[in-house]
């Protein structure tokens, strides 16, 4: 238990330092500053311009800077559909699969678009090379550069900039694949591949078995897509157990290796914004907020994990640790993980936008399942997906300092900029549409006859079965991507739903993210002085967290009494219906 | 400081009238009127407690034709529900109650005189509703002055008692800044001449009377701001009551309406929504309580951010005149001589300076009379020196320069070295020097110095913590204002300050982004005034200043700035401290509501009652019943303010948000067991 908590401080430590480089490495690239790695890429980048036309000195305000992101989405998804569909038509298919049904098709393609990465497939039986690696990865990349962007946009909005613009989605989103995203992940790959994870472009292979049988046995260039796919905060994995399998996540190192990945931009980019609004200190009041948030709901998944199953422990079952056993929790866990690195997993993928797996969630015990729940509740900010976390937590700032600004006796007014009525309302927006279409659409799906035909829906009897609803509708609005598993999620039904949910959840809440950068840029600042709130001080990061609890999880409490708390207690008082 | 007292007295006397039956009982009236739901859809949270209380009642009165079990139950939500919207109610028309009372003693003010209209060199008495601007009037001892004007001709002491409250009379007189006078007050002696200066509904006291009573009908921005986020919270617990029936339903249950009503009604943050408009009522109030018309709510929400005061060194920071502070004999002089000469110089002499130079000299011991035989010579701009002629003796003092040339030396070049370095000594400290002189030999030099008012040291240091920058404004050179400005510790000083440049120094802060806040009384000032962001005009000022300011200061106080600003913190604050407990309260009420609702169903939930209420009806009377009464507990709170300390944002943030946030997550838990035990002992529930 021990090591395994240093392998966790380790991991947290190395976030760190990463982040901090990471960072201060974005400000450049950015702010067009010179980075050492600009004598080989930019004439890359240049070269990219002039082929596509994109003007690199052309900024764009909120609208433009919207339209272009939305411009670039609607039509990479529209050749990812194309590609999905007709898979088979296409070449890199040495397995045959046939074309992607449409309402999969429609769902998958959402879900790579928006980061979400929510798999109602198994890759494996499902995804043509091609498809994988032209129709999936390129979202793996261009999803996660578009998150980057936004957040550098809106950190422009709220920076002391005199422009009224936010920069230019084309040129912040090349820039986030071409100097961050592809070194990183190259990097990446090359540390994972050297671990055992599988990098071939060869068929399936055939194995016998000592029983005399035959096994068949997925291979493909993965190494590359696991990187980007941790990196990105994609959490897509080209097999269906994802990282739980030795294929992707091949031993506790890279297990830990990859929780360094899914959380390393998210943080550095809270240093990007610190420094780029020109007070590291604002940053780091960010940042602190979203470790306390991360450290405790860590701490209490992998304690609940740790325990184990009180149901187990009422019928005589030892679930107490020993020198051969990892003990706790261990339904849906690897060996290689146990209960601390798991659960670690699930808070870090959760915590961020990732959503990959390394064990599975619906397994986990009510508390430890709800942690990741709650964390993708909130909207993801502890320390949330890449660029969204950043900018959804700027959100609970917003609100934070205003709610609570008004203490010191001036207006509220966060980094300088006067926070007034068209901010609020922008800011609680966001805030009201992530509500909205999580605890809607789960009520359409708890509801809707619709939802059970073909074998869709919960597994899971009572309070499970609709923490398994509540949980895909989180995941799929905060574009997480992870699950309870014992949700059939391949029917029409869910498909359309889900996608949809995907949809609204990325680009819904997007549009009044960019309208408050917006409105927020070129805004006149007013010097810091002693009456002003300090917004970069240890109290501002609790009273974040208080915000974050009290507005964005608060509201979920209702519906988590009826899913994990509930089965919690009848966990614990025995009365689970079986 | 007699000043400072009279005022406070006064104020005392306002307030006390404040809370007596004449603004009670209308306002218990009010609160039942303003339950119609078109003045209730103008504030969305309470609007949505309304429609829900309707929901409530229709479903009482449908379960008692039915017979329904649970009337006792939905009847007292119901009732609780109403009292909810009662309460608000009555908290908005007690503090707009405050306003009434005050505009209706304006209004008695008001009363229409007759006017001695001057037509052609020819009297004519006309009622003063028929006055327009431009119509020049006489008004003698004894008369009400019919409307707002200006002086033109003669001097008048003016009782304005009627709008200040002030009893001592004033003065005003025709030219300079004194020359303005309002509608309402009476002329006690003498006759002036006026011209008035607004037509008919447009004076000062109309205004006033407007003011006061419509205080509540428009939103500042930031209360605009905080009722959209208010909205939102509404609509976002909405949704999480909305659907909860449909998970309810999946969990096989369900949870009746008038539960689901009541957990809403807690959740959404009422007790801001019900405070808001007696919050902001109430600063405006405040304000008026301490002798400050708000020409509108925006201004004194402006006050709370202001970030640089400019502030007049005279009458301000200093009392406004020179003193004497320090006698330096000429070489060969001894002081004795000096102080003696220098008081028969000044018997005569009447001004502030005059003054203080006697009572410098009899501290020395001097104990000079005027007597006959004395011929006083007076102080003409030409000479500019003053003196007296006795018994021989040529006695002068005055300018540097003046005295020296009577006294032979042309330039002060020529002056005796060692008081020649005095004087420029003198200067360099930013004090004037005087010089005596007796029949043409140097007695020595006076050191006059502006006089820094006691105490005012403290008051900078405190605005320095409340984060705020002080400019002091002074005609006079950079010497004397340096060391005015460190003396007084403002931060920063304009000197030789002309009206143009004060604009030019406002327009400058304004460009950093900071808001300026300035007082002024001349017509000179009124340019500085519109476009300072929050300009407090004297009431005893012109008619443009009046005009261009969006306060005004009925005391005339310069210093009153500083409440000012106090009093729109204070505003900032209150409204912060009960948005942030209103919505910290929610934490328990969810836990009193939510194991509640389905303890029959789940009875595992039961594990979430953590406060052990007696049973789901009592939980959920428990939270409603709080809710309602928390809004008439904190009523003298809106109305009073939470106190604003000058301890630096930081500090005050922790405190705040220890008291209201983590205060208003714990108060709740204790304040619902309470109410069940209560409700349980009376079997209520």
């Amino acid at each position: 238990m021990v090591v395994e908590l240093i392998g966790v401080a380790l991991t947290f430590i190395a976030v760190a330092i990463g982040a901090w480089y990471l960072g201060g490495f974005m400000v450049k690239v950015f702010t067009g500053g010179r980075t050492f790695l600009h004598p080989v890429l930019r004439p890359v980048e240049v070269g990219f311009y002039r082929l596509s036309g994109i003007k690199e000195d052309h900024e764009q305000s909120w609208i433009l800077y919207t339209i272009a992101m939305l411009a670039v989405q609607v039509v990479s998804f529209i050749l990812t559909y194309l590609i999905l569909r007709l898979q088979d038509h296409l070449p890199l298919n040495p397995m045959a699969f046939s074309g992607v049904a449409p309402d999969l098709a429609w769902n998958t393609t959402v879900s790579f678009v928006t980061n979400t990465n929510w798999q109602n497939y198994t890759g494996e039986q499902t995804m043509s090379y091609l498809s994988q690696m032209l129709g999936l990865v390129l979202h793996n990349f261009l999803s996660a550069a578009t998150g980057i962007a936004l957040a550098v946009a809106l950190i422009r909005g709220m920076s002391a900039r005199k422009l009224k613009t936010l920069g230019n989605f084309y040129v912040d989103a090349t820039r986030a694949i071409l100097y961050i995203l592809i070194p990183l992940s190259v990097i990446a790959a090359f540390v994972l591949i050297s671990q055992g994870v599988i990098q071939s472009l060869d068929p399936y292979q055939t194995a016998h078995t000592i029983q005399g049988s035959t096994q068949t046995i997925a291979v493909g260039p993965f190494g590359s897509q696991e990187a980007i796919k941790d990196l990105g905060n994609n959490g897509g994995g080209p097999f269906n157990a994802n990282s739980a399998h030795p294929f992707e996540n091949p031993n506790g190192f890279t297990n830990q290796f990859e929780i360094f990945l899914e959380l390393l931009i998210p943080f550095a980019l809270v240093v990007t914004f610190g420094k780029m609004v020109g007070n590291i200190k604002q940053g780091l009041a960010i940042g602190g907020a979203m470790v306390a948030i991360f450290v405790v709901a860590s701490g209490i998944a992998i304690g609940a994990e740790q325990v184990g199953n009180p149901a187990l422990t009422a019928v005589g079952a030892d679930q107490s640790r020993t020198s051969t056993q990892p003990g706790g929790n261990m339904e849906g866990k690897s060996v290689r993980f146990g209960p601390v690195y798991s659960a670690n997993f699930a808070a870090s993928t959760t915590g961020t936008s990732t959503g990959s797996v390394d064990s599975s969630h619906d397994s986990f015990t009510p508390i430890g399942g709800m942690v990741a729940m709650v964390l993708i509740q909130i909207g993801e900010v502890a320390p949330g997906g890449i660029g969204a976390g950043l900018y959804f937590m700027l959100v609970f700032a917003i609100l934070a300092v205003f709610i609570a600004g008004l203490m010191v006796g001036r207006t509220p007014e966060y980094l300088g900029k006067k926070i007034e009525s068209k901010e609020v309302r922008l800011a609680s927006l966001a805030v009201l549409i992530d509500v909205l279409i999580i605890l809607g659409f789960t009520a359409i799906a708890v509801l809707a006859p619709a939802a059970t035909a073909n074998g869709g829906g919960p597994l899971n009897p009572g309070a499970h079965g609709f923490s398994e609803i509540l949980y895909s509708f989180s995941s799929q609005v905060g574009n997480n991507g992870s699950a309870f598993a014992g949700l059939s999620g391949n029917t029409v039904f869910w498909n359309t739903l889900g996608g949809t949910a995907m949809w609204l959840g990325r680009f819904f809440e997007v549009i009044p993210i960019l309208a408050l950068a917006g409105a927020l840029a070129g805004k006149r600042v007013v010097p810091a002085g002693a009456g002003t709130l300090g917004t970069d001080r240890p109290l501002f990061s609790g009273l974040l967290v208080g915000v974050v609890l009290i507005v964005g999880a608060l509201t979920f409490f209702p519906a988590l009494s009826l899913g994990p708390l509930l089965e919690h207690f009848q966990l614990a008082a025995n009365h689970l219906a079986h | 400081m007699e000043e400072k007292t009279r005022s406070e007295s006064y104020r005392r006397r306002r307030r006390s009238s404040l809370l007596d039956r004449d603004i009670m009982v209308p306002a218990l009236i009010e609160s039942l009127t303003k339950l119609d739901p078109r003045w209730q859809a103008r504030n969305p949270v309470m609007f949505v407690v309304e429609v829900g209380s309707v929901i409530t009642t229709i479903i009482f009165i449908a379960g008692l034709f039915r017979g329904a079990s649970d009337s006792l139950f939905v009847g007292q939500i119901t009732l609780w529900l109403w009292f909810t919207l009662v309460f608000a109610n009555f908290a908005e028309a007690l503090a707009e109650g405050r306003g009434k009372a005050q505009a209706a003693a304006l209004r008695r003010a008001r009363t229409d005189t007759t006017a001695r209209r001057l037509v052609g060199g020819r009297e004519e008495r006309v009622p003063s509703s028929q006055l327009r601007k431009g119509d020049t009037v006489v008004v003698e001892a004894g008369d009400l002055i019919p409307s707002d004007g200006t002086v033109i001709e003669g001097i008048a002491s003016v009782d304005e008692s009627a709008i200040t409250g002030e009893s001592a009379p004033v003065i005003r007189e025709a030219g300079g800044d004194r020359s303005a006078v309002t509608g309402g007050t009476k002329v006690l002696s003498d006759r002036i001449v006026m011209e008035v200066t607004a037509n008919p509904g447009e004076t000062f006291l109309d205004r006033m009377i407007h003011l006061v009573e419509s205080a509540s009908r428009r939103k500042t921005p930031n209360e605009i701001a905080l009722n959209i986020l208010l909205a939102a919270l509404t609509i976002i617990f909405m949704i999480a009551v909305v659907t909860l029936q449909p998970f309810a339903i999946y969990a096989g249950t369900s949870v009746t309406i008038t539960v689901l009503i009541a957990l809403l009604v807690c959740l959404i943050p009422t007790t801001i929504g019900a405070l808001l408009s007696a919050i902001g009522i109430a600063g405006i109030d405040r304000l008026l309580q301490r002798n400050v018309i708000a020409l509108s709510g925006r201004a004194v929400e402006a006050a709370g951010d202001v970030d640089t005061l400019l502030l007049d060194k005279t009458g301000t920071i200093t009392f406004g005149n020179r003193q004497a502070t320090e006698f330096v004999p000429a070489p060969g002089i001894t002081m004795d001589r000096l102080v003696k000469t220098a008081e028969l110089a000044s018997l005569a002499d009447e001004t502030p300076e005059g003054r203080s130079i006697v009572s410098l000299a009899r501290r020395f011991g001097a104990d000079g009379h005027q007597q006959a035989g004395m011929a006083f010579i007076p102080f003409s701009a030409n000479t500019r020196m003053s003196g007296v002629d006795v018994d021989g003796r040529s006695i002068r003092k005055g300018a540097v320069d003046a005295i020296s040339t009577w006294c032979g030396c042309p330039t002060p070049k020529q002056l005796p070295e060692a008081v020649q370095e005095r004087v420029e000594a003198i200067a360099r400290s930013g004090g004037t020097p005087l010089m005596v002189a007796e029949n043409n030999i140097v007695m020595g030099t006076i050191h006059l110095k502006d006089i820094v008012k006691p105490g005012i040291n403290e008051r900078f240091a405190q605005l320095r913590k409340m984060g705020l920058r002080t400019v002091m404004i002074t005609g006079d050179n950079r010497l004397t204002a340096a060391t005015i400005a460190r003396e007084a510790g403002v931060d920063d000083f304009l000197a030789e300050a002309i009206p143009e440049r004060k604009l030019e120094l406002i327009r400058k802060e304004q460009a950093d982004g900071r808001m300026v806040a300035m007082t002024g009384d001349g017509t000179n000032d009124a340019p500085a005034l519109a476009q300072a962001d929050v300009a407090v005009a004297m009431q005893s000022g012109t008619q443009a200043a009046k005009e261009a300011g969006n306060l005004i200061d009925l005391d005339s106080d310069p210093t009153k700035l500083i409440e000012i600003v106090e009093a729109g913190k204070q505003m900032l604050i209150t409204r912060g401290a009960l948005t942030t407990f209103s919505i910290a309260n929610d934490v328990a009420k969810y836990f009193a509501i939510i194991p509640a609702m389905f303890f029959v169903a789940l009875p595992e939930l039961g594990a979430l009652n953590v406060m052990r209420l007696t049973n789901p009806s009592s939980a959920v009377l428990s939270a409603v019943i709080f809710n309602a009464l928390i809004i008439v507990a904190l009523i003298p709170l809106a109305l009073r303010g939470v106190r604003y300390r000058p301890i630096g944002a930081a500090a005050l943030l922790r405190r705040n948000l220890l008291l209201w946030g983590v205060g208003g997550i714990i108060a709740p838990f204790i304040g619902i067991k309470l109410i069940d035990i209560i409700i349980t002992a009376v079997h209520l529930a």
